[in-house]
């Protein structure tokens, strides 16, 4: 309730501030106007909990240690799984990866992976398959407390080939199996010790947490070299990076978590830029746009965070695809996007972002039609009553209940004008929000919604929806509620395509599993797909070279190359 | 000095019952708040299966009964062991003393000012009755005034019209503190400010009435004299009951204006923790907000009966 009240009067401050035009400002930071930039100065709106590249996931983290630490793979800008401190990602092409049987007799891969040459720690130490072991070692030693550890099951062998190099055995295959996603180097020298002295409590006696601004701990373009807990973080050149040289001496990150807060910070002068991958609202960052002038470069760029409506399939009135199907069209999505959020991101035709190879941009559509969502809700058997809301023959109501995270008020406002489209053609949306707490560990993920839920899901390219879609990853007490098939679908066909996907290492023959399975679920609808949100940049206009990815290997990794002008 | 003894010896196991009866109530509050940390990890991250699920919650203490954490709890705090923050990976004691001391800068030298000055602004009211409508009005719109829209039209002013103050935030290395305090400070002190002022005046006007004052003009002291000297030692019983309950506030912080101000301090680490399921950081911060509101009152009445010593004896 007070992250209600906070946000609602902060609400206040961009309005006003923003009423002063360009306004005077402080200059841009401490980067003299002119001449070589010494620093960049970034606004972000969160401040991890952990700087430890394995425990939780959190977008700041992600983003700050994207600067400071180079992972073995990742998907670049172009959405394009890519080496960054391997040499080359193992295929079956170049004999990096070799198909074999385990020892259990399952199909499996064998995976080398080459530390690209010149590798080191901030101290000058080489980053060495030593390190990459004792990363598995820990990962594979559950009690460490690494939050997924899917990989860590499946990657059963890791064998030192030489001092650069370290072969996987894991037991399965996918399409995806070159990306080592999270899995790292870990400094070994640092942080074994800790580790062996007690594996339980390792994760609170990490150097990551305890001794932040030790060099050895870094192996990016940058090295954490100050922190202010809560507040930001100070980075400096790794003096060992062996890359392009990155242009600033220095980065600070600013945590301002208010974005009416941070957006004052901007126009004040404090930050030079703020990061869309943690940045304003779309709708706060048009609003500025427009009324800055030519003060800052905006860039808004299309990302994997998919914002859509789960349906509660138990519900007897969802239960039937043609109530779903009339609640979409009935929905006028563009309209929406164009006023809302000034045109700046794309209504979704399903989970699967138009920019993403396996996208297939055939698949069924639900344009606005509400004269086609009228017709088919009279097929269904609910007739208009004389308060506007249908019945049925046994005159039950058509009304749901619509719920999403109280406080957030685009998603509040999206609420009503939804409600509103629905209740023309005779649907009653009963709005019941909850904080963003409750509604997402008790409500969704214990099923405890009653009819539409309104959020948003994040992934990466190419990613398989088995956990939104596979009736196996419909929550249960018996499973710990783990899984996020919230809606409760079930379909055998969609189940098998969700399972063959992974398992197809021709992309040529993956995309026509691809496709039905986004034809399949389009049809069905058990989700409602609304729009695909774009992340809103905003730099100085000297800044050039930052790439947005829209995905969770944010631009931050290709720090090397931005550039002041 | 011995009334002064006994009622610290009555206080103070009064205190550390209120302690313990607390920190039982809010261990449980906070873990029968719905939505555990688990049940968050698995909602945002896909790949948790339900062994990391399992395994997490009994890596957290999570699956053991709410008491039997309590009492662990409760044991190593009798030991001196505070134990890890959830949310920060962090001895508790590492993550609250920093933002403890940025709040004791930023709500004390608020208070400190509000006191201060508004003494100053009660004196002149009761001394000047033509400006106590001004001092009155002033003090009224220091209340009235929310704090959050003061500190925006502060922002909006003298940080992105005028650039003359940074907007929020600390100082970065090498960098001055005292631009980033100008403005926070101003804001939480404008409204403690009106309340010291309503106070002092009321009190000092009640107190120049009194006879000793008029012999203390009949023996020719000045105005001023009679009013610091003679006049604000017996008016500042009430004042010094106003600085105790402040007190708490320089611990537990001022939420809205950290906020605004992206301070980081107690108010911010405390809802944090409360809404974060961080036990033990939560806690130690309670208790800590509590006890030191708690040994304010008692040092505001300790105070209050050595500055008048009738007050102690009906205790």
């Amino acid at each position: 309730m007070a992250r209600v009240v906070l946000a609602g009067l902060f609400g206040l401050l961009p309005a006003l501030a923003l009423a002063q035009g360009n306004g005077a400002g402080n200059g841009a930071g401490n980067s003299p106007a002119g001449g070589t930039r010494e620093s960049l100065t970034i606004g972000i709106t969160q401040y991890p909990s952990t700087f430890h590249p394995n425990i939780e996931s959190m977008a700041a983290k992600s983003y700050i240690l994207g600067f400071a630490r180079r992972p073995m793979t990742a998907y670049d800008a172009d959405w394009k799984l890519t080496c960054l401190a391997c040499e080359r990602l193992p295929s079956l092409e170049n004999g990096d990866a070799v198909p074999e049987t385990t020892p259990e007799g399952k199909a499996g891969l064998r995976l080398t992976y080459r530390l690209r040459e010149g590798e080191r720690w901030a101290d000058g130490t080489p980053v060495s398959a030593e390190d990459l072991r004792f990363a598995w070692e820990a990962g594979r030693a559950f009690e460490t407390g690494f939050g997924p550890a899917e990989f860590y099951r499946s990657a059963y062998e890791l064998i030192v080939v030489d001092p650069r190099t370290v072969t996987l055995r894991l037991d399965k295959v996918t399409y995806d199996f070159a990306s080592l996603g999270d899995f790292q180097p870990l400094p070994a020298r640092i942080e074994r010790p800790r580790w062996e002295a007690d594996r339980r409590a390792y994760r609170s006696r990490t150097a990551y947490d305890t001794e932040t601004t030790n060099p050895a701990l870094w192996n990016g373009p940058y090295r954490i070299s100050a922190v202010q807990p809560g507040s930001g973080v100070t980075l400096e050149r790794n003096p060992h990076w062996a890359g392009p040289a990155p242009a600033f001496a220095r980065i600070g990150i600013r945590a301002v978590e208010n974005t009416a807060a941070l957006e004052a910070q901007l126009l004040a002068g404090q930050v030079d830029m703020i990061a869309g991958e943690l940045g304003l609202p779309l709708e706060q960052a048009t609003a500025l746009q427009k009324r800055s002038g030519e003060r800052f470069r905006f860039a808004f760029t299309p990302g994997l965070t998919y914002e859509h409506i789960d349906l509660r399939l138990d519900n007897p009135i969802l239960a039937d695809r043609r109530l779903r199907q009339a609640l979409l069209l009935a929905a006028d999505r563009a309209q929406i996007v164009a006023r809302l959020y000034d045109g700046q991101q794309a209504v979704a035709a399903s989970g699967i972002h138009p920019r993403d190879a396996m996208f297939d941009p055939d698949i069924p559509q639900y344009p606005f039609d509400p004269a086609r969502a009228a017709a088919l809700l009279e097929q269904a058997g609910w007739r208009m009553a004389p308060d506007g809301i249908r019945r049925d023959a046994s005159g039950q109501k058509l009304s749901l209940e619509f719920m999403s995270t109280a406080g957030n008020r685009a998603r509040e406002q999206v609420q009503q004008i939804l409600a509103g489209m629905w209740k023309a053609v005779g649907i009653e949306a009963r709005i019941r929000n909850e904080p963003p707490r409750v509604f997402f560990s008790e409500t969704l993920s214990k099923r405890r919604f009653g009819g539409l839920a309104l959020f948003a899901w994040i992934s990466s390219p190419e990613s398989v929806p088995r956990s939104t879609f596979h009736s196996d990853e419909i929550p249960r007490e018996a499973r710990n509620f783990s899984g996020q098939n919230y809606t409760g679908y079930s379909n055998p066909e969609v189940d098998r395509l969700l399972e063959a996907i992974p398992l197809e290492l021709d992309p040529a023959k993956r995309r026509p599993l691809w496709s039905a399975l986004q034809r399949q679920i389009a049809e069905d609808l058990p989700v409602l797909p609304l729009w695909h949100r774009s992340d809103a940049h905003i730099w100085p206009r000297w800044l050039e070279g930052v790439r947005p990815t829209g995905h969770l290997n944010y631009s931050s990794l290709w720090v090397a190359e931005w550039r002041a002008r | 000095m011995a009334g002064a003894l006994r009622l610290a010896a009555l206080r103070l196991p009064q205190i550390a019952l209120t302690l313990l009866l607390l920190s039982l109530a809010a261990w449980f509050a906070i873990g029968l708040m719905p939505g555990d940390p688990v049940s968050l990890a698995l909602v945002s991250d896909p790949r948790l299966t339900a062994e990391d699920a399992a395994r997490l919650r009994a890596l957290h203490g999570l699956d053991q009964p709410l008491l039997t954490r309590y009492l662990a709890w409760g044991a190593g705090v009798l030991r001196g062991e505070f134990g890890y923050s959830r949310l920060f990976a962090q001895p508790v004691g590492a993550v609250l003393w920093p933002a403890l001391r940025a709040t004791l800068a930023l709500v004390g030298a608020a208070v400190a000012l509000a006191a201060l000055l508004g003494v100053a602004l009660g004196g002149l009211a009761a001394r000047r009755p033509r400006a106590a409508p001004l001092v009155q009005a002033a003090a009224l719109l220091g209340q009235a005034v929310p704090s959050f829209w003061l500190g925006i039209l502060l922002v909006i002013l003298f940080a992105v019209t005028l650039g003359w103050l940074p907007a929020g935030g600390l100082p970065e290395p090498g960098q001055s503190a005292l631009p980033f305090l100008v403005l926070p400070v101003a804001t939480i002190a404008f409204g403690h400010m009106a309340a010291y002022a309503r106070h002092a005046a009321t009190a000092l006007r009640a107190e120049l009435a009194r006879p000793h004052i008029t012999a203390a003009r009949a023996r020719g002291n000045g105005e001023g004299r009679i009013l610091w000297r003679h006049a604000l030692p017996n008016a500042a019983v009430p004042l010094l009951t106003l600085l105790a309950l402040d007190a708490g506030a320089l611990v537990s912080g001022a939420l809205v204006t950290e906020t605004l101000f992206a301070r980081p301090g107690m108010g911010k680490l405390l809802y944090d923790a409360v809404m974060g399921n961080d036990y033990n950081l939560a806690l130690l911060a309670l208790l800590l907000v509590a006890l030191v509101t708690m040994l304010a009152t008692l040092a505001a009445d300790l105070a209050q009966a050595w500055i008048d010593p009738r007050i102690g004896e009906g205790r």
